[in-house]
């Protein structure tokens, strides 16, 4: 079934605050195979001008997809997360996230299409950092597969 | 923000030096702990077949930062990336054995643009297919 268009442009409440741990982002960097000092040493940080040790650029979809979760669960929406595959992401940054950061997500779908019998949601999501200062914003199109014949 | 590649020295075409990286089971295990991401999907076969994909897969989100790191590496400082964007064609597909799968991931400057930023397009590639569309950073150099 169709998603009701009435909700583009609908924007949900920032979610509460995630505070950004520096052993939070040397788990993910290790995980994802990162050698870099600039993501583990705060002395290799600070040698590139970062206050404290940054994250790897893709490491705050962690945070925005949690914060699409408000999307994705709004029982008003009524989108089958079962039947749902991620089509694209996009990261546009005003600086790079850094440990202590306390991001908040403003979270808004962009648009819904429907084509072919998949509805396609696109969220935006806005992370700004205590101070209210944008930090970066996240795009990402889900795809929820029509479903199959009975 | 201080890239180790400068803007003058960079042309369109430039490549940036290509990375293969490993993805077995125990990769995806631990991404999916440091990320949060325990979609069955990428470490339940049963459950991946059930589903209709030919076995495990990896997080597209694994893909979309193991690409990343063929421009990190290149800038010396991560923190210079000012836009980063894929498309998730392909599913890498990551078999129970010792060897798994490999993501061969090569970039080269596409465009040059205002305020020392060049546009980085990247082609990532799993057992013979591309598995991301549209993967382009943009960054700034020093």
């Amino acid at each position: 079934m169709a998603l009701d268009q009435s909700f583009v442009g609908r924007t949900y409440p920032p979610t509460a605050p995630y505070e950004v741990g520096r052993e939070k982002i040397r788990e993910f960097a290790e995980a994802v195979g990162e050698a870099n000092p600039v993501y583990t040493d705060p002395e290799a940080a600070k040698a590139f001008g970062h206050s404290d040790v940054i994250a790897p650029p893709t490491f705050v979809f962690s945070i925005t997809f949690r914060a699409a979760g408000q999307v994705v669960e709004d029982p008003q929406l009524g989108l089958d997360y079962s039947r749902v595959v991620h089509g694209d992401q996009k990261f546009a940054y005003s600086r790079p996230v850094r440990a202590g950061d306390r991001l908040t997500v403003t979270s808004t779908i962009e648009a819904i299409k429907s084509l072919a019998g998949n509805d396609i949601l696109d969220i935006r999501g806005e992370v700004r950092d205590e101070a209210g200062e944008h930090v970066v914003t996240a795009w990402t199109k889900l795809v929820a597969r029509a479903a199959e014949e009975a | 923000m201080t890239a180790k590649i400068a803007y003058d020295d960079v042309e369109v075409g430039t490549e940036l030096p290509a990375q293969t990286f490993p993805v077995t089971r125990a990769t995806l295990v631990r991404y999916a702990g440091a990320s949060g991401d325990f979609n069955p999907i990428h470490w339940n076969e049963k459950f991946a077949k059930e589903v209709g994909l030919p076995d495990v897969i990896a997080h597209g989100m694994f893909t979309m930062a193991e690409a990343a790191r063929v421009v990190t590496d290149w800038l010396g400082d991560p923190g210079a990336v000012v836009e980063y964007g894929v498309r998730f064609t392909k599913p890498v597909v990551v078999p129970n054995d010792d060897q798994g799968a490999l993501i061969e991931v090569s970039g080269k400057v596409a465009a040059k643009l205002d305020d020392r930023t060049v546009r980085v397009d990247l082609t990532a590639m799993s057992a013979g297919q591309k598995v991301l569309g549209m993967s382009r950073a943009v960054v700034r150099l020093a």
